[in-house]
């Protein structure tokens, strides 16, 4: 789960890090409010969406000028007509695709006098399994060109859950950003710092790019990106409660309350498979007999009967799908809990499209009686190569 | 011959008395006998799990915990359904216990949970299989975990993979081609696991009966390249094996998480082509279709 970088500045905040000071608004009329908050005399009025490369990004519409999804405002007067241009307005960056995302909140922050950009990010290490920070002096910029160009650029540094951030790791990072001085000092504290907050709210990803050195020596979180752990959220509600819906594909929210993996793709196969790997290779396999899928879904381990027919629908709810595949393995998931579940959805929502039906594994001789027993309009198929065959053809001989 | 289980592997169910750890245990004492020996339960010691095997009413004595479970039935083996919050904690009382196998098949574990199971894995003489995996199974020997039983056949091939229900596509296919398995293993999606790549394919480089094999991957991290590397230095010292190999997830668009906390693409990395081209390298033939695993290693095998 992804939040907005006002929330993830608050949420440093409380762990001591150093932010700027700032204020969040919902629309125009706060704006003057905000800015005299701030005092001046240099505001920042920041883009609050979730997808990165704000400040090069362009707005859809002429109304909201020619400036970028960040701006530098010199005057009160201009941090309320920047808010009136952006709020509502729709921001196209490098990660929102050509759609773009509507800009529904702003936060207003005070300008710093910024002497260099670094980079710093805190993520799991799976080649080692644990926390690491990935620091670099290149700031400010996309951090996956500079590992391209100048890896000798990038420090990787794996911290020792039993150790924490030792002096030692601290000193380290300090070294590979060149902090020296106060600069230093803040460093110091700073890491460990983060590295707490990374734990304690389990976190996937926290990214500070910039980090920057002010021209009095101190440290300052410029810009923060904090994912989540979707699996430690029950344990968080306070970071539930910081959830943006608008900013999430509403059949991925409502996949998501029944705990289906869903991500909606272009095509026009729906797809509905247990376990990720054949849900993926599923995708794949349409493709390859010259189709495209509608969706990624994976029902999971353990579905019920409710899960399933949730996930029909979900499907269903897709204008673009002509056909669906379900394709299911059995091991944890029975086969006949899958057909039941069909059944039930089908029955529930009807069925104008035709609908290929692939079991195997655990209980698949209960499932395919199921199946086979009412008066359901199925294609039943074999295997994986006859099951994605059949769809794509009743999917374009419709 | 076998990797990792065979018939006189002794399990202990940690989660045993929950819905999918009973319905499992079933399933694996139905399975040529599989020996599970004990239950855990923290307060349910000194009573006994009832489970229906073949219509026949069997009985698994429960025990407090991991190490009286192991003293009193000389288990060597455990294999964990509790439920995610507190499955890290389980497997690590198992490595404490001192547990050689743990399998851990429980899905959703948070991360940070898994960085400190595999602290203390990594200070232990256990091997840890998972999480969010689908098990290990020796067919006509023994079944740990929630592979379907009936898909197997005695045979050849080893089959390693990330994908718990590739795994299963790539056990029908090798049967239905009549090559069998010697062993099936599932290493699970999740980004910070026990058991990796190289970890199964070194004991079936070692295995006599194991002729061939397949690994399976998928989109996310490294493990792959980092295992076509390592095969590539086993070849150069005359350690080598015929190999098919897939990758799941060539069409999925990238900085989308598709379901297992791994599989994401982030800034090229980790993408299926940079995959395939590393276990190309290393001599393995990459089937171009999931659904066509068994047949292209039979192609391989027939030379051509």
């Amino acid at each position: 789960m992804n939040i907005h970088e006002y929330q993830a500045k608050a949420l440093l905040k409380e762990f001591g890090a150093p932010v700027a000071e700032g204020v969040a608004i919902f629309s125009a009329d706060e704006a003057a409010a905000a800015a005299d908050k701030l005092g001046g005399p240099l505001w920042v009025v920041k883009s609050q969406i979730h997808a990165g490369g704000r400040g090069k990004g362009k707005f859809k519409e002429e109304s909201a000028g020619e400036k970028g999804g960040v701006r530098l405002a010199f005057s009160k007067e201009e941090v309320t007509e920047f808010a009136t241009q952006m709020l509502g307005s729709t921001l196209v960056t490098a990660q929102t695709g050509e759609a773009g995302k509507q800009v529904n909140r702003l936060y207003i922050e005070d300008g710093a006098d910024i002497e260099r950009e670094l980079y710093l990010s805190l993520l799991v290490d799976r080649t080692c399994g644990q926390v690491a920070f990935v620091a670099s002096t290149e700031g400010g910029m996309d951090i996956e060109q500079v590992a391209e160009e100048t890896p000798e650029k990038i420090l990787t540094l794996p911290i020792d859950p039993d150790a924490g951030v030792t002096a030692a790791a601290a000193g380290e990072l300090c070294d590979a950003l060149k902090l020296d001085g106060v600069a230093r000092e803040d460093g110091l504290k700073l890491f460990p710092i983060l590295y707490k907050a990374f734990v304690e709210k389990d976190m996937s990803l926290l990214e500070i790019n910039p980090l920057i050195v002010m021209k009095d020596g101190r440290l300052r979180v410029l810009d923060a990106k904090c994912s989540f752990d979707g699996n430690a959220l029950f344990r968080h509600d306070d970071v539930m409660a910081l959830r943006d819906k608008t900013e999430e594909d509403e059949k991925e929210i409502e996949a998501s309350k029944h705990d289906l993996a869903y991500v909606a793709l272009d095509g026009n196969i729906g797809c509905m498979v247990n376990g990720a790997g054949l849900a993926m290779a599923t995708m794949d396999i349409i493709k390859l007999y010259g189709a495209e899928p509608a969706n990624f879904l994976d029902v999971g381990g353990g579905a019920t009967t409710e899960k399933v027919t949730a996930a029909f629908k979900i499907i269903t709810s897709d204008p673009n799908v002509e056909g669906i595949l379900v394709n299911i393995f059995g091991g944890i998931m029975r086969c006949d809990v899958i057909a039941q579940g069909v059944l039930e959805a089908v029955n529930e929502v009807g069925l104008q499209v035709p609908l290929v039906v692939r079991l195997e594994g655990t209980k698949v001789e209960e499932g395919k009686k199921i199946i086979n027993d009412s008066d359901l309009n199925v294609i039943p198929a074999d295997d994986l190569n006859d099951a994605a065959q059949k769809i794509v053809a009743a999917v374009k001989g419709a | 011959m076998s990797i990792i289980v065979n018939k006189d592997t002794k399990v202990i169910v940690q989660g045993l008395t929950g819905k999918t750890g009973t319905f499992h245990t079933e399933q694996a004492l139905a399975y040529y006998g599989t020996q599970m020996v004990a239950g855990v339960h923290p307060k349910k010691g000194g009573t006994n799990w009832t489970g229906n095997v073949d219509g026949k009413e069997v009985q698994v004595p429960i025990f407090a915990t991991v190490k009286e479970a192991m003293e009193a039935t000389g288990a060597n083996a455990s294999v964990v359904y509790v439920p995610p919050a507190g499955a890290g904690a389980a497997i690590i009382e198992a490595i404490d216990a001192g547990v050689p196998f743990i399998s851990c098949i429980t899905e959703g574990i948070p991360v940070a949970d898994m960085v400190k199971v595999k602290a203390r894995l990594d200070k232990s003489d256990s091997r840890l299989l998972g999480p969010n995996c689908p098990g290990v199974m020796t067919p006509e020997e023994c079944k740990i975990g929630i592979m379907p039983g009936s898909i197997f056949k005695k045979g050849s091939v080893g089959i390693v993979s990330r994908s718990g229900t590739l795994t299963y596509e790539a056990v029908f296919q090798t049967t239905q081609e009549g090559l069998g398995q010697t062993t099936a293993v599932g290493i699970g999606g999740d980004p910070v696991k026990g058991t990796e790549f190289i970890d199964v394919l070194d004991l079936f480089l070692d295995d006599d009966a194991t002729e061939s094999i397949i690994m399976i991957g998928e989109i996310g991290g490294s493990a792959e390249e980092e295992a076509s590397e390592w095969l590539k230095e086993q070849a150069a010292k005359g350690r080598k094996k015929p190999m098919v190999g897939f990758i799941a997830g060539r069409t999925a668009p990238p900085g989308r998480t598709m379901g297992h906390a791994g599989a994401v693409i982030s800034g090229g990395k980790g993408g299926a082509e940079d995959k395939i081209a590393a276990m190309e390298d290393a001599g393995i033939r990459v089937s171009p279709s999931p659904a066509s695993l068994g047949k292209t290693l039979v192609d391989l095998l027939n030379g051509k």
